[in-house]
């Protein structure tokens, strides 16, 4: 626990002094910041949007966490590049290697460490919405599902840049590793949409409902929704575990 | 517990591929041992360092340290070794002091132990006035201090130390070599090199490694015995050198030089000198050539002089 802890301050440290950490952190506010004025806008000229879309709360936090997603398919990789590869690269892997930590332990500190960082930009990102509790009653279910979702949706992409970072000792490899599984991911969500059941042995296979279900960016759209439900949940507790797991298993491979 | 070793490794194997990286390695290291590894680059020093160090997993063999098996409890095992890989692992954007209490934590050291396990390790390396310093600024002779201090902070009854003195210049050279010395008197250290001074500086044993194989492993006394070098106008055949008594073993070495060993403890360069007179060599130049350890380097890195098998 305490070399867990240890692993994680080291990692927390190693951002924070980092300037790209703080560029990405800054380039996320901005981003986000823009579309969020760019809603309250939107709402201003055309306030029949707000019908439409089931409430401001889903129209405005909704909207907001979803293009957040988006904008975490470019700093993932960025900050999990750096938590192995990169201490690969500089020499620093082995030392921690030979020090009486177990791989699991390694592993932890590294995946809290980054989620740390990344639950700085969501503490962000939910104060944007939250402003708006002053001016208008929000529907805190709805906001609390969803920010629950993006927070479980960041430890997704946490783990899969880990176990990108634990394949290669080269830190813009495992970004560019990272950032095609993200899009993929994206891209199944996306193709989910089109209807194609194709008959097999008598049966019509629902391809587009397995493929919404497999990737994580349609699990937290029911939660954007306000739609908690515990499918969800384990959904993303196998996922990241299941990427944690297979890091660890990549790095003492990596021994042998 | 008293009689078991600190380290015991028997017929360690490590391939690359299909490339045989190391095998067979047995070494067996005693409390005081300052163990030198020589060999040339690409020999295995490195990699029967990573063994040791648990870095790599042997795919033969097994390390007991202090009584512990490397591979079945590791935690046990690492707690004994402090290990300074031949790049040091060093963050840059870390402080002396931070980098230490990093050490002093993945080591688990109790929370009330560790502010004095930091400065005793920065005491022993002489960093105890730049504690606030960012690593990423060091000069390379103090960032492998800092690499020692990081690997001695939970003090470790055995050292490993991959090259420590590569790439320093001759005063940091010194410097890292007297504080070896000093922390061999409470540590077994083993350290690599590929040089034959580095590790007479400091080891009282030599293991030479060649091919990826332990090729002598011995204490540096029994290898007294010095070579002499003569060169002369008209040289003889090493055959007739050995024919004489005093002279044990010859080997030619080109243009007129010839390398002589006498028996053990003894010195034949003023019988080499009435040799010379009385069978008209031409004898110009005699000096010494490095004892029976620089010799078997040589031969074991295969750097060694055409022996007289050679040429007959």
């Amino acid at each position: 626990m305490s070399a867990t802890l240890a692993i994680m301050r080291l990692e927390t440290r190693r951002l924070f002094v980092s300037p790209l950490s703080w560029v990405l952190a800054a380039m996320t506010q901005l981003l986000a910041g823009l579309l969020f004025v760019m809603t309250l806008a939107d709402i201003q000229n055309n306030p029949n949007a707000l019908v439409d879309a089931g409430g401001v709360t889903v129209f405005v936090a909704g909207g907001l966490m979803r293009f957040v997603t988006l904008i975490l398919l470019l700093v993932v990789p960025l900050l999990t590049m750096r938590s192995i590869a990169e201490e690969r690269k500089q020499g620093t892997w082995p030392w921690l290697v030979a020090s009486p930590i177990g791989t699991g332990a390694l592993v932890a500190g590294k995946f809290f460490g980054v989620m740390g960082y990344l639950t700085l930009i969501w503490g962000l990102t939910a104060a944007m919405p939250l402003t708006l509790a002053v001016f208008s009653p929000l529907d805190m279910g709805i906001l609390a599902a969803g920010l629950i979702g993006l927070w479980l949706m960041m430890a997704s992409f946490a783990a899969l840049g880990l176990l990108a970072s634990a394949m290669t000792r080269e830190p813009s490899l495992a970004a560019v590793i990272t950032l095609t599984a993200i899009l993929l991911a994206w891209l199944a969500y996306a193709v989910s949409a089109i209807d194609w059941q194709p008959v097999l042995f008598g049966h019509a296979l629902d391809i587009a409902g397995m493929i919404r279900g497999a990737s994580p960016i349609g699990h937290l759209d029911s939660l954007l929704r306000g739609l908690f439900t515990t499918a969800d949940l384990v959904y993303f507790a196998v996922f990241v575990l299941t990427c944690l797991t297979l890091t660890v298993l990549r790095l003492d491979a990596e021994r042998r | 517990m008293d009689n078991t070793p600190l380290l015991e490794a028997t017929g360690l194997v490590r391939h690359y591929g299909r490339h045989p990286g190391v095998a067979d390695i047995d070494l067996t290291v005693a409390p005081g041992d300052v163990v030198g590894l020589l060999g040339v680059n690409g020999a295995g020093k490195s990699t029967i360092l990573q063994l040791l160090a648990g870095t790599l997993a042997p795919h033969a063999g097994r390390i007991r340290i202090a009584g512990h098996d490397l591979a079945r409890a590791p935690s046990h095992a690492k707690r004994h070794i402090g290990y300074l890989a031949e790049r040091p692992a060093l963050y840059g954007e870390l402080t002396v002091d931070e980098s230490l209490d990093l050490a002093a934590r993945l080591q688990q050291i109790p929370r009330t132990a560790r502010r004095d396990a930091v400065a005793s390790a920065k005491h022993d390396t002489g960093l105890a006035d730049i504690g606030r310093r960012l690593v990423g600024g060091l000069s390379k002779g103090t960032a492998q201090r800092v690499g020692l201090a990081q690997a001695i902070v939970h003090r470790p009854a055995l050292l490993l130390l991959d090259e420590p003195t590569s790439g320093l210049d001759p005063s940091q050279l010194r410097g890292m070599r007297e504080l070896i010395a000093r922390l061999s008197a409470d540590h077994a250290v083993i350290l690599s090199s590929h040089l034959l001074a580095e590790i007479q500086a400091v080891a009282t044993r030599t293991v030479i490694v060649a091919g990826g194989r332990i090729v002598l492993d011995g204490s540096m006394s029994d290898d007294e015995t010095s070579w002499i070098e003569m060169t002369c106008l008209r040289a003889p055949a090493p055959d007739t050198l050995t024919g004489f008594a005093e002279i044990q073993a010859a080997e030619l070495m080109g243009a007129g030089r010839v390398r002589l060993r006498g028996a053990p403890g003894t010195d034949i360069r003023a019988r080499v000198v009435e040799l010379s007179v009385i069978h008209n060599w031409g004898l110009v130049g005699l000096r010494a050539s490095g004892n029976d350890l620089e010799h078997r380097f040589m031969a074991a890195t295969g750097q060694t002089p055409a022996t007289h098998e050679a040429r007959p």
